[in-house]
């Protein structure tokens, strides 16, 4: 039966980056297609679609997750920001400008996830030194390598909030 | 991904209702092991039930002193909570040691108690596996099998439980509440997860329509001689080749109790009852650490690629052990060898 039925799409509501989005979805939809494929913000990446790699990070109700794990309609009424939302009125978010200011990334493929990621971090306020910061940030990968840059970066933007 | 209906419980009957009217359905909370698995083709549930937005998200204490916790607590507010950091340490240890700090806050308890086996067979869909589909055969055996179990295990089933936080709870003694058609019932944690035997299928002794709501801990805490040590291939964010959960209660340099768990080396959380009594008594040196090691580790055999484990397992115990004797656990950040 499951592989016949194709159940009607269902109507969820995602406040994304500040803005209200309504979509019709079906349940299979991950909020990592959700959000490139449906609304269009392609910042978010997907690296494995498995949990392996961080790049599709996201902040949902302010914490990190990763969404290619996550259903969209699990997530119905819940805050969503991602790479897109976090410059405020044309300023870079500060770990943005710390990424650019550190060259935290090569290809750059990694890099929404390892700033969603890091804003989590540093909103969970768990991490106090480099090594803490590199623990808490294991969930992200570089295949570039760049992370003493990251951790750079991440430590400078800690040292300003 | 298949296709699939989606309904959202109201409550823990309802989740139980649905659960009984499809035996195709399964139940959903942080979805990390659940939805990996169905982008495998592993699973292939004809309808989610979304327990997320059920309320047991408590930890309350117990009138007995201990402690119980919701089913849907995240692994990473449970670990990080101060009933957990001040008195069961050892558990906040073994969480923090699994999974990113992203899946952490994604992962429910009782998903983590039910998280499948990480066997690349089991992923495999094109691989006979009896776990997988009951009765073709494990390719594990005759295969890659680096990563398998060396006790408990049988002709059919050589796959190891790939939770920390179940290792930590099954030392320290939790309990599982379940509820289901028939109503609630506890059981030990110890006795929650099982062995493969002849039906390798069955991870866990959860009946059909039955949902976990809470675990349960006692009173007795270990806050100061504890240590979760997990041996893997890299230093984090990867599964544990070896782990150990040790925790001591100490008079001067005797041991009083002892309690002592395995991970990544069987179908469940392997803990010797006869190992720990061992150590009652006696004092807190390298050679009767050695020896309840020995004693955890009797029956362990090695497959074609997995004999490493044995020695591992033991001098990972005796570290393990003299790290809560000293008061040094593993720090996960700073991979300080204690
Ligand atoms: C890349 C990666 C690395 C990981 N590394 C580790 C690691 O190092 N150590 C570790 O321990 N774990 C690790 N994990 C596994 C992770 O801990 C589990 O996926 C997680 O704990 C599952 O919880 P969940 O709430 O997301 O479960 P879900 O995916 O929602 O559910 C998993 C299963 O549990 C069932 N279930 C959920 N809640 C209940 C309930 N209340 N009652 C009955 N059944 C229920 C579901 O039906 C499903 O079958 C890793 C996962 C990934 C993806
Ligand atoms: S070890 Fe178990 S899970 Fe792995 S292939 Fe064999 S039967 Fe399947
Ligand atoms: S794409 Fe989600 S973790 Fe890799
Ligand atoms: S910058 Fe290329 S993967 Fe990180």
């Amino acid at each position: 039966m499951a592989d016949t039925t194709i159940p009607e799409p269902i109507p969820i509501n995602l406040v994304v980056n500040g803005e209200r989005r309504a979509l019709e979805i079906v349940p299979w939809t991950t909020l990592l297609d959700a959000l490139r494929d449906r609304l269009e913000l392609t910042g978010t990446k997907k690296g494995c679609d498995h949990g392996q790699c961080g790049a599709c990070t996201v902040l949902v109700d302010g914490r990190r997750v990763n969404s290619c794990l996550t259903l969209a309609v699990m997530k119905d009424g819940a805050e969503i920001t991602t790479i897109e939302g976090l410059a405020r009125d044309g300023t870079l978010h500060p770990l943005q400008q710390a990424f650019i200011d550190h060259d935290a990334f090569q290809c750059g493929y990694c890099t929404p996830g390892q700033i969603c990621s890091a804003a989590g971090l540093l909103a969970e306020g768990r991490a106090r030194d480099a090594d803490e910061i590199r623990e808490l940030m294991s969930g992200n990968l570089c295949r570039c390598g760049a992370y003493p840059n990251i951790v750079a970066a991440i430590e400078q933007a800690m040292s300003r909030s | 991904m298949n296709n699939f209906d989606y309904s959202r419980a109201s409550d823990v009957a309802d989740a139980i209702r649905l659960l009984t009217a499809d035996p195709g359905a399964k139940l959903i909370a942080g979805g990390t092991n659940l939805i990996d698995l169905m982008k495998e083709n592993v699973e292939r549930p004809s309808r989610l039930i979304d327990i997320s937005r059920l309320p047991l998200r408590a930890i309350e204490e117990t009138a007995g002193g201990g402690l119980r916790i919701g089913a849907l607590v995240p692994n990473s507010d449970l670990a990080y909570h101060p009933f957990i950091e001040q008195r069961y340490p050892l558990l906040a240890s073994a969480i923090l040691a699994g999974a990113s700090a992203q899946l952490r806050n994604m992962a429910s308890v009782g998903g983590n108690l039910m998280q499948r086996t990480r066997c690349a067979y089991f992923y495999d869909t094109t691989t006979p596996c009896s776990k997988r589909s009951p009765g073709t055969g494990c390719s594990a055996m005759d295969g890659l099998n680096r990563n398998h179990a060396i006790l408990g295990t049988s002709q059919f089933c050589i796959a190891t439980n790939p939770s920390d936080m179940s290792v930590a709870l099954a030392a320290l003694g939790a309990l599982v509440h379940i509820a289901g058609p028939s109503g609630q019932r506890s059981i030990a944690l110890t006795d929650f997860h099982r062995l493969p035997g002849d039906k390798p299928h069955l991870d866990t002794n959860l009946g059909s329509g039955e949902i976990i709501t809470a675990i349960e801990l006692p009173p007795q805490t270990f806050v100061r001689n504890y240590s979760y040590l997990k041996i893997r291939d890299r230093l984090s964010y990867a599964f544990a080749l070896v782990s150990v959960a040790a925790a001591l209660e100490l008079e001067g340099n005797a041991i009083s109790e002892a309690r002592l768990a395995l991970g990544g080396v069987a179908h469940k959380p392997w803990r010797s009852l006869e190992a720990e009594a061992a150590l009652r008594g006696k004092a807190a040196t390298p050679d009767h650490f050695g020896h309840a090691a020995d004693l955890l580790l009797q029956g362990a055999t090695a497959g074609s690629h997995n004999g490493f484990k044995i020695e591992l397992a033991r001098r990972a115990i005796v570290r393990t052990l003299m790290q809560a004797a000293s008061a040094t656990p593993q720090s996960q950040a700073h991979k300080k060898i204690a």
